[in-house]
């Protein structure tokens, strides 16, 4: 368990310092018409003062000379003829290709920055579309109740569907037994009427039939006198 | 200045003093690890004092030239002692 706390303590850690890359320096070391160190002058100064290294070379070159260290031949005159060229070369063409190769350099560098500005932006913008997504996510809550809302409430009306269907089909049913009930009622109705008809209508006999007309008729007789008296009156 | 004692294998070559320096020559690693090390540092010393700056001058790259020339001339100095022009000096 040890091991795994101390990989638990390096997470989101890299072994790289977080601290930012030291400049390189503007210059180089000095030197002296570009082949001496300008320490050796400084090392001289305090003894020999401002010629002393001067003397020293001068000196040197004598000894070298005259002892045959140096031996002057062919290529004595070729290197003097190289080293006019060359010192001539530097002398007027330097400036110039020392401001090309800052020019080259500085533009590398610039890629470079744009490379990490580019990044640092880009991070920065998932920096903040991260932070919104948690935003986000924090509104869910909100997402889930209304949907919950929902949901009840399709539930709420279903049941109420279930419930109108369940009465209307009961009251249907109930309607067709009251429906039954009346016709048996109306049936039964009518067939009495008709049947007590028909015992009235064949119990006329007819002796009762002439009987009544004959009334019928002097009744009429007696309506027509009484209403002719009273027209003439 | 009193600074902590440094042992005498790990002191500069400029803070050694005169009677210590073959006492000093015994100390230093003359393995082929240790020599390679030196050879390293040196180079680094080298390159970082007048290569990798901004505004490098001919300096650097021109001791560099200098000192393979000095080097070429002395491993043929045997061959050009013929050339010279007295016997005695």
């Amino acid at each position: 368990l040890g091991a795994g706390l101390v990989q638990l303590a390096h997470l989101h850690t890299s072994p790289n310092s977080q601290a930012p890359v030291p400049a390189l320096p503007e210059k180089g070391g000095k030197t002296r018409h570009g082949i001496i160190p300008e320490e050796l002058f400084q090392i001289l100064y305090p003894k020999t003062g401002v010629t002393g290294p001067y003397v020293l070379g001068a000196g040197l070159l004598t000894y070298i000379l005259s002892k045959e260290i140096y031996i002057i031949n062919h290529e004595t005159f070729a290197a003097a003829c190289m080293g006019t060229v060359i010192i001539y070369g530097v002398r007027k063409f330097g400036p110039d290709v020392a401001a090309f190769a800052d020019k080259l350099n500085e533009e590398k560098v610039q890629k470079a920055q744009e490379v990490k500005d580019l990044a640092m932006t880009s991070l920065a913008q998932a920096i903040q579309d991260e932070k919104k997504e948690q935003w986000r996510a924090e509104g869910r809550q909100m997402l889930f109740d209304a949907k919950r809302n929902n949901v009840a409430m399709l539930l709420e009306t279903n049941r109420r569907e279930r419930v109108h269907m369940v009465t209307n089909d009961v009251k249907k049913r109930l309607d067709y037994q009251i429906a039954l009930q009346t016709l048996h009622r109306r049936m039964e109705q009518e067939h009495m009427v008709n049947w007590v008809e028909k015992n009235v209508v064949t119990s006329i006999t007819p002796q009762q039939e002439k009987a009544s007309i004959a009334k019928c008729i002097t009744d009429l007789k007696v309506l027509a006198k009484v209403q002719q008296a009273k027209t003439t009156a | 200045m009193a600074d902590r004692i440094v042992p005498l294998g790990e002191k500069r070559l400029m803070d050694v003093k005169l009677g210590e320096l073959g006492s000093w020559l015994g100390k230093r690693d003359f393995t082929p690890n240790g020599v390679l090390a030196s050879i390293r540092n040196g180079h680094d010393r080298y390159y970082n004092k007048y290569i990798n700056v901004k505004k490098g001058g001919i300096g650097g790259v021109a001791m560099l030239l200098v000192g393979y020339v000095a080097l070429s001339y002395m491993w043929e100095y045997d061959h050009l002692k013929h050339d010279r022009w007295r016997k005695y000096h």
